[in-house]
């Protein structure tokens, strides 16, 4: 039986016109709102050496405590006002954006591999295997995330890398179970089993085979979780067991504007609560509407 | 019944196994416990004594039966910092930790079941989309931002509220707040769906049939059969909101567990850090062991699964 190859496609005339009207239809329905909030923040980040007015670390105590430039008191100098010790805070949260988002995605990414890794091996060998990971992963979940993270940072102590170490490991359980979900229904799929049939070792099936299926859920869930791994360094640098100071996390900060917070330096408190509240709102927002679009049985996650 | 709260029981006793195995692995994987379990500031000498003292040079499975021996028999060892025996430390803490998480819950509930059962009325529609707004904003906003614009807010500008510590009604609204505001938006959630689907049931339909005016079908035949899983969540966000208040109570310097995690924390008080931590994992197990029992003695359909 032979078969005739496609008739080719029309090739529609590329004009600007046509090319515009196709980029449209792509890109139609895009939540814009947070890619821009999300693509802002990146910018923010991958220049802050370039935008930020002041250096985020250093400043003179002879600024300290200077409100943002639009009310009485304030500067040009100093848009978002200063700190106690009259570091620049628009400068700081420029640097902030950067550390977000590198212990953010790190952290998320860390936990991904990890979490999905296990969940494919749990759930396709199935057995003892599956019983142990499905138990830990039990007992992990047991613990108050937050509280876990404190108690690993109690014990090796703040740091950025250690940050991002702590977070993977408080957080790849999430991943483990949604995606163990997931292989084993699809292992009972026809492609798996003919890939049985086909002599293919379990290492390939569980690579070739399902790894590419669970992909989607594995997206979706780590942008849901942007969220939850920010907030949470947020609070970790916060209680002083994240982000060492005098680096400029935003949950550092927010720890730094409780100094002033009795006398009404409100600028310390709000911006850095703002620029959080906005990244994790924009990965949530993103996560949602990645959730509807790519993985339709995650929808009532 | 009886196989099935055997079965229950043996998960939540290996549940507990392996959390005191993985506190106590964690401690030592990751560096020299005796930095963390010998306080600050011992010297070379003292150290070394001291390894031997605690036995840090057994056998890791003797160390881990001992540790086990001292968790059950109750004693976790004394704080450094304040020099009585952690579990007495963890009891006077405790009752300000439920009084916060209990004022949180009604904060929670309040919010959260009204504008549930509005959204679920009216699907779709304004109240609907409001509190999907509201949930989205619970779930991004940090619990201890919020509190921190309470404070900002309430006792700055206003000068209402205390802005810190404990012993009055006012003292409590604002963390009760802050830590509840978080759970509303689940309880919204739970109720809104819980709500949807008892309306969409057979009894629903057949008092609407009956003539009954939509505001009683709603109160007094949909309402109460939505409750019991807003309820049950509610009985587990409970235990959670005990154990979650770590940056809440330290914001509002709330004298509960949370804040001794804190305080162990920033006085490198390591056993009550380990304590609390333990702690605060088995009520969780055991908490979900009575919710797994109470809910096979409620519906047999659950006992006899798997």
């Amino acid at each position: 039986m032979s078969v005739s190859p496609a008739p080719a496609a029309p090739t529609p005339s590329l004009t600007l016109g046509w090319r515009l009207a196709s980029l449209r239809a792509k890109t139609e329905g895009l939540p814009w709102v947070p890619i821009g909030i999300l693509a802002t923040l990146v910018l923010v980040a991958a220049f802050a050496d370039f935008i930020a007015p002041h250096n985020p670390e250093i400043g003179s105590l002879g600024q300290r405590f200077k409100p943002p430039a639009w009310s009485a008191g304030g500067s040009m100098e100093f848009l978002l006002g200063t700190d106690h010790i009259g570091r620049d805070v628009l400068s700081r949260l420029i640097f902030g954006a950067r550390i977000s988002m590198m212990v953010g995605f790190t952290a998320v990414i860390f936990a991904g591999v990890v979490g999905t890794a296990l969940g494919i091996v749990s759930g396709y060998l199935g057995g003892w295997v599956d019983h142990v990971i499905m138990r830990v992963t039990d007992t992990w979940l047991a613990l108050p995330a937050l509280t876990f993270a404190i108690f690993l940072a109690a014990i090796v102590g703040p740091s950025e890398f250690n940050i991002i170490i702590i977070l993977g490991i408080v957080y790849w359980t999430r991943y483990a179970r949604v995606i163990r979900g997931e292989v084993l229904s699809l292992k009972e799929r026809d492609f798996v089993r003919l890939a049985i049939v086909a002599n293919c070792s379990k290492w390939t099936i569980m690579r070739r085979h399902l790894l590419p299926n669970v992909l989607n859920s594995a997206i979706v869930l780590a942008t849901l979780m942007l969220g939850v791994v920010i907030v949470s360094e947020a609070a970790l640098s916060f209680l002083g067991v994240g982000v060492p100071p005098p680096k400029p996390a935003w949950g550092l900060m927010l720890a730094d504007g409780k100094k002033g917070l009795m006398a009404g330096y409100w600028w310390l408190t709000v911006f850095p609560g703002v620029c959080i509240v906005l990244m994790v709102l924009a990965a949530n927002l993103l996560g949602d509407w990645l959730r509807v679009k790519l993985d339709p049985q995650l929808r009532q996650l | 019944m009886k196989r099935f709260v055997l079965r229950r029981l043996g998960y939540a006793a290996l549940s507990l196994c392996m959390l005191s195995l993985m506190i106590f692995l964690f401690v030592r994987v990751t560096g020299d416990p005796t930095v963390l379990l010998v306080e600050p500031g011992a010297s070379r000498d003292d150290l070394a004594a001291l390894r031997t003292e605690l036995g840090l040079d057994r056998p890791l499975v003797v160390q881990y039966v001992s540790f086990v021996k001292d968790v059950v028999r109750g004693d976790f060892g004394r704080s450094f910092y304040y020099r009585t025996p952690v579990l007495e430390l963890y009891a006077s803490r405790l009752p300000n930790s439920l009084l916060l998480a209990v004022a949180a819950m009604a904060f929670s509930l309040l919010i959260g079941i009204p504008s549930g059962i509005l959204a679920a009325i009216r699907v779709g529609g304004w109240w609907d989309r409001g509190g999907k707004i509201f949930g989205l904003l619970g779930l991004s906003m940090p619990s201890f931002w919020v509190g921190l614009l309470l404070i900002l807010f309430f006792s700055v500008y206003l000068g209402w509220l205390p802005s810190s510590g404990s012993g009055t009604v006012l003292h409590v609204l604002m963390p009760a707040f802050a830590l509840g505001w978080y759970f509303a938006a689940a309880h919204m959630r739970m109720t809104r769906s819980s709500m949807l689907e008892v309306l969409g049931s057979e009894y629903v339909k057949l008092a609407r049939l009956k003539g009954l005016p939509e505001a009683l079908v709603i109160t007094k035949h949909a309402f109460k059969n939505a409750l019991i899983p807003v309820l049950t969540l509610a009985g587990i966000n409970l235990v959670l909101m005990v154990n979650v208040a770590v940056v809440v109570e330290t914001v509002f310097a709330w004298p509960g567990i949370g804040r001794l995690l804190y305080e162990g924390v920033a006085f490198r008080d390591f056993p009550v850090v380990q304590a609390t931590v333990l702690l605060s994992g088995s009520m969780i197990v055991v908490v979900n062991l009575v919710v797994d029992i109470l809910y096979a003695v409620i519906d047999p359909r659950i006992r006899y699964e798997r």
